[in-house]
C-alpha cells in the first residue's frame, strides 16, 4: 500500500458527524482514490461519542491504519480524546470559540477556526463542520470546485438558497485555511479511476440482487439493518419482494416458505437474532429448502456491545440446529467479497439444497470502502440446481408416487418440484420421512430408511467439498511468520505483513473464507511448511483456532486475539508478531489506544 | 387454463387421497376436517397441484400428509410465517394452513396476531380440541379455567385465550367456527373461506377422543348454535360479531361470524407483484438499473 492520509471526525451522535465523512468519502473517489471508512459509535440516537475515520490513497485501502493526520473534533469531548493520536505532520481543525485544545505533540499544526466570523452561527447550526471541510480540503491542496460540487448534490433538495449558504461557508473555511495554516506536506494525489464507495451490508443486498433474490425480509437488528434499508428503498426497481416482519422466526420460516415456492430468498441478522433462526436452519435442512442467511456478527455475548464489531459467532455457526445436514458457511474477505460471496453461496445452496450461512461482522457491515465497479457484477452465474419449474398441465397427480422429491441418488440431491407443478405434488417435512415425503417418525419408524435417508442428504457434502476452493497462501511463500485470519482481518493482516517486510521480517498470509468446508487437508498442506505460525481473530476464546484444532489436529505457534469491540490496526499485529517472535509470549492481546 | 383444466382433469375425491391414511386415533375429530377440506377442493375444483397445506407440529399438523396436494409439514408454531413466504412467492396457489390450538395459539400467537393484521390471502384452520394431543394431554391455551390435565393436575388458573375475539381484534376479514362433527357446515365454511379474498380464519371443535374428557362431541352437541340460523344476525357487523364471540358455556355460536371485502390481501398491495407471481419473474434486473444502483455510489 502506497502513501495515505487519513481523517479523524470526532462528535456526539447528532452533532453531524457523518455529513463530512459523507463529503470527503465522495470527493475522494471522484479524484480517483481509494478509501476506508470506519465508524466507531454507540447504541444511542443522540449524545455520546462518535470517531469516524477516513483514511484515502491512491492504492487500495485495506483497513483504518496506525495514524490520524487529520483531527476535525466537532465539541470538547472529541478533542480531549483524540488530540494525543496526533504526531508530527498531522493537524487539528477547530472551533476556536467553543474547543479548547490540550497539549499539541512536537510537530504537529493546531488550525483553529473563528467559526462565528466566517458564518452565521445563528442560522446555521452546523456551520462549524462546513467550515471545517472547506478548511480541511485546502490543506490537502484539493482545488475548491470539487467541494461546491458535492455541496451542489448534497442541498439540491433544499433548494438554491440552501446550496448557496452552504457553498459560500465553506468557501469561507477554505480561503481562511489557505491564508492562515499549512498545508499538508503530502498534497492529495488524483488519478483517473472512478470507484464507488459502499458499505458491506449495501454490497450483500446489492450481491443478493445480482443473485437474483426475489424475496428478502428482516427485523431491524444492528449492525444488519443496512441490507434491509438497502433492499426496501430499491425494492420496487429491483422487482424483490422485501418484508418487514414480526421476529427473526418469522424472518426465517416467512424466507423458507418463499424459497419452497422457487424463489431465492435472503435474510440478514446479528447474533442474537441468529439464535432465534437456528431451529430454522434445520428446517430448511431436513425439507432441503435452500435459503441464504447472513450473520453480522457483533460483540456478544447476549445483547452485547450493539455497535462493536468481534468475531465471536463461529461456534454458533457450527453447532447451529441441533443434528448432523449439510450446509456451507463462509465469511466474506472484504466489502467486495461481499457483494461477490452472495451469488455464490446462493448457487451452492441451491445446487445441494441447503442453507447458506455468510459470517459477516461490524467491521464490513458498516464499514466503508471503495470498490471498482467493474467488481460489482450483476452478470454473476446463476445456478438453479435441479429445479423442476413445470411440467405438463396433464401430468397424472402423483398419488402413486411416481416422482419422489426424496429420490434416493448417488450424489445426494434429489430433484426438487416447487407448488404449481401439475403431477409432482409431495408434502416436504420437518419430521424425517422416506422418499416420497411420507413420515417415518410417527406411525411407522423404520432404521434402514433413516439411516438411508440420513447418509443420502450426507453426501451431499462431498458435492459442496468439491464445489468449493480451498483457500491460498498470499504472500512469499517462504516466510518468517504466516500469520493465519479469516473474514474480516484480511486488509489489516494484509499491511501489517508488508510493514513487517519492511522491517526484515517475511510475512505471509493464509486467509479463511469458507468455514464450512473447510478443506483442513489442504490447510494442513500449507501449513507444515510454514516456520512460524500466529492465529488472528477478533475474539476471546480463539474460535477459528479452537475449530481448525477440532477438524485437523492443527496447533499454532502463537495467537493474536482483540476483543474490545473495535477492528485491529497494523501496528497490533506487527507489535504481537514480533513480541512472539522473540519468544516473549504466545498469546498477545494487543490494547486500543483510541478511547471511542 | 382453468377450462382446459376442469374439461380433462376434473378433481375428484380420489384425487385427493393422501399417500398414507390418517393415524389419527379413531373418533379424532380432525377426520371430520379432512373430508371436509377434500369435499370443499372437489366443489370448487381447484386442481391439488395448485394448493398448499402447511401446517406446524401437532396431531392435526399431521394434515398435510394425509391430503394429496404440495404439502408443508413444518416448525411447532411456524406455519403461518411458512405460509405467508410460500403466498408472496407465488399468489396464484392456494394457501391452507392447519393445525391445533397449542401450536396455533400458544406457540404460534405472535405469527398469529400479525399474519391477520396484514390479511395474507389463506384459509387458516385450526382443529381445536382445547388439548396438546400428541404430547399425550397438557393444557393448551384454550383449556378452560380449572381443566386438569397432566401438566396441571390440580386444576389450570389460567383463563384460555378466545380465538374469535382475538382474530376479529387482529384484523381478520373472515372469521368463522364449525365444528367437526357438523360436515356440511363446515364444509360450506371452507369453501367460502377459501373463496374469501384476504385472511380467513376457521376455528374447529374438533374433540380430542383420548385427552379431552371435558369438551367431547356430547359436550358440544347441546351447545353449538349456528348463526346461519339465527334471523338478522349480519356478519358485516364487526361490533355484533364481537359480542357473538364471547359466547361460551350455554351457547357457543358457530358458522361465519364476521366478514369484510373491503381490505387489499397483502400481495394485493404490494407493486413488486402487479406483473405476476414473484416465482415466474426474470431472476435478472435490467442493465440500465443496475448501472442506476451503482451510480448512486459514486
Amino acid at each position: 500500500m502506497g502513501k495515505t492520509f487519513a481523517i479523524g471526525i470526532g462528535g456526539a451522535a447528532g452533532q453531524g458527524v457523518a455529513t463530512p465523512g459523507d463529503i470527503f468519502a465522495k470527493i475522494f473517489s471522484r479524484r480517483g482514490l481509494h478509501l476506508n471508512a470506519y465508524n466507531a459509535y454507540q447504541s444511542i440516537i443522540r449524545g455520546g461519542h462518535t470517531f469516524l475515520t477516513i483514511r484515502t490513497g491512491p492504492d487500495r485501502v485495506t483497513n483504518m491504519g496506525d495514524r490520524v493526520d487529520l483531527l476535525i473534533p466537532l465539541n470538547q469531548d472529541a478533542m480531549d480524546r483524540h488530540l494525543g493520536l496526533l504526531t508530527e505532520g498531522a493537524a487539528c481543525l477547530y472551533n476556536s470559540e467553543t474547543i479548547k485544545p490540550g497539549i499539541a505533540a512536537q510537530g504537529m499544526q493546531l488550525c483553529p477556526l473563528p467559526v462565528s466570523k466566517l458564518a452565521d452561527v445563528t442560522r446555521n447550526k452546523v456551520a462549524q463542520n462546513t467550515l471545517a471541510v472547506g478548511a480541511g480540503l485546502s490543506m490537502m491542496g484539493i482545488g475548491f470546485q470539487a467541494l461546491e460540487q458535492v455541496l451542489t448534490e448534497q442541498f439540491k433538495k433544499k433548494g438554491d438558497a440552501v446550496v448557496s449558504e452552504n457553498i459560500g461557508i465553506a468557501r469561507a473555511g477554505y480561503d481562511y485555511a489557505g491564508a492562515n495554516f499549512q498545508p499538508f506536506a503530502w498534497p492529495l494525489p488524483m488519478t483517473a479511476n472512478r470507484y464507488a464507495v459502499l458499505s458491506g451490508n449495501i454490497a450483500m443486498a446489492m450481491g443478493g440482487a445480482a443473485a437474483g433474490v426475489k424475496f428478502y425480509c428482516a427485523y431491524p437488528m444492528s449492525p444488519s439493518t443496512g441490507v434491509l434499508h438497502w433492499m426496501a428503498a430499491h425494492a420496487r426497481k429491483a422487482g424483490i419482494m422485501v418484508r418487514q416482519v414480526e421476529d427473526e422466526i418469522g424472518v426465517v420460516n416467512m424466507a423458507i416458505g418463499a424459497a419452497h415456492a422457487g424463489v431465492r430468498s435472503m435474510c440478514a441478522t446479528s447474533g442474537g437474532g441468529f439464535a432465534l433462526m437456528t431451529e430454522g436452519l434445520g428446517l430448511s435442512a431436513m425439507m432441503e429448502t435452500p435459503v441464504v442467511v447472513i450473520d453480522c456478527q457483533r460483540a456478544g455475548p447476549s445483547t452485547g456491545v450493539p455497535t462493536k464489531t468481534e468475531q465471536g459467532d463461529l461456534w454458533q455457526m457450527l453447532g447451529a440446529g441441533f443434528g448432523d445436514y449439510p450446509r456451507a458457511i463462509a465469511a466474506p474477505l472484504d466489502i467486495g467479497d461481499c457483494f461477490k460471496l452472495i451469488p455464490e453461496i446462493f448457487n451452492i445452496a441451491d445446487r445441494f439444497q441447503c442453507p447458506g450461512i455468510v459470517l459477516c461482522d461490524l467491521l464490513l457491515s458498516e464499514g466503508r470502502l471503495s470498490v471498482d465497479p467493474k467488481d460489482l457484477d450483476f452478470a454473476a452465474p446463476i445456478d438453479r440446481g435441479e429445479l423442476i419449474m413445470d411440467a405438463p398441465e396433464t401430468s397424472a397427480s402423483n398419488g402413486d408416487g411416481v416422482y419422489k422429491r426424496y429420490r434416493i441418488t448417488d450424489s445426494g440431491i434429489s430433484p426438487r418440484a416447487v407448488p404449481g407443478v401439475p403431477g409432482h405434488t409431495h408434502t416436504a417435512a420437518s419430521d424425517e420421512h422416506d422418499e416420497d415425503g411420507v413420515l417415518i417418525s410417527d406411525e411407522f419408524t423404520n432404521p434402514t430408511k433413516r439411516r438411508a435417508m440420513m447418509e443420502k442428504r450426507m453426501r451431499k457434502v462431498v458435492g459442496i467439498e468439491a464445489a468449493v476452493p480451498p483457500p491460498v497462501l498470499w504472500g512469499p511463500r517462504d516466510a518468517d511468520v504466516t500469520l493465519i485470519g479469516w473474514g474480516s482481518t484480511k486488509g489489516v493482516i494484509e499491511e501489517a505483513c508488508e510493514i513487517l517486510a519492511g522491517q526484515g521480517i517475511s510475512a505471509n498470509q493464509l486467509q479463511i473464507r469458507w468455514l464450512v468446508p473447510l478443506h483442513g487437508d489442504a490447510i494442513l498442506d500449507i501449513l507444515k511448511q510454514a516456520r512460524h505460525t500466529i492465529i488472528v481473530e477478533n475474539n476471546f476464546s480463539g474460535q477459528f483456532a479452537r475449530y481448525l484444532r477440532s477438524e485437523t489436529s492443527f496447533v499454532p505457534d502463537g495467537h493474536i486475539r482483540k476483543y474490545d469491540g473495535e477492528p485491529f490496526m497494523p501496528h497490533h499485529i506487527v507489535e504481537a508478531v514480533k513480541e512472539q517472535l522473540g519468544g516473549k509470549c504466545k498469546l498477545s492481546v494487543p490494547a486500543h489506544e483510541i478511547l471511542v | 387454463m382453468a377450462t382446459a383444466l376442469a374439461a380433462t382433469n376434473h378433481v375428484a375425491m380420489s384425487d385427493l387421497k393422501g399417500k398414507v391414511d390418517p393415524d389419527w386415533c379413531p373418533g379424532c375429530g380432525d377426520f371430520g376436517v379432512l373430508a371436509a377440506v377434500q369435499k370443499a377442493l372437489v366443489d370448487l375444483q381447484i386442481p391439488n397441484h395448485n394448493v398448499v397445506t402447511i401446517s406446524g407440529i401437532g396431531c392435526s399438523s399431521n394434515f398435510p400428509g394425509f391430503i394429496n396436494t404440495y404439502g408443508m409439514h413444518t416448525l411447532h408454531g411456524r406455519a403461518l410465517a411458512v405460509a405467508t413466504g410460500v403466498k408472496l412467492a407465488n399468489h396464484e396457489l392456494t394457501v391452507l394452513v392447519t393445525g391445533g390450538d397449542g401450536d396455533g395459539f400458544g406457540i404460534g400467537g405472535n405469527h398469529f396476531v400479525h399474519s391477520m393484521r396484514r390479511n395474507v390471502d389463506l384459509l387458516y384452520i385450526v382443529m381445536d380440541n382445547q388439548i396438546y394431543g400428541l404430547t399425550t394431554g397438557q393444557t393448551s391455551p384454550t383449556s378452560r379455567l380449572g381443566m386438569k390435565t397432566k401438566s396441571m393436575p390440580f386444576g389450570s388458573v389460567e383463563a384460555p385465550v378466545n380465538p374469535i375475539s382475538l382474530a376479529l381484534a387482529a384484523g381478520a376479514t373472515f372469521v368463522a367456527r364449525g365444528f367437526s362433527a357438523e360436515q356440511k357446515h363446515l364444509t360450506e365454511l371452507i369453501k367460502q373461506g377459501i373463496q374469501h379474498k384476504g385472511f380467513s380464519f376457521l376455528d374447529v371443535f374438533s374433540p380430542c377422543v383420548t385427552y379431552n374428557h371435558d369438551n367431547t362431541y356430547q359436550w358440544f352437541r347441546p351447545r353449538v348454535k349456528k348463526l346461519e340460523d339465527e334471523k338478522g344476525y349480519d356478519a358485516t357487523d364487526w361490533m355484533a360479531a364481537m359480542g357473538k364471540s364471547l359466547l361460551w358455556d350455554e351457547e357457543i355460536p358457530i358458522g361465519k361470524f364476521f366478514e369484510r371485502t373491503d381490505v387489499p390481501t397483502l400481495h394485493g398491495a404490494e407493486p413488486v407483484l402487479d406483473d405476476g407471481p414473484l416465482v415466474h419473474a426474470d431472476n435478472r434486473i435490467p442493465k440500465d438499473m443496475t448501472r442506476t444502483f451503482i451510480e448512486e455510489l459514486m
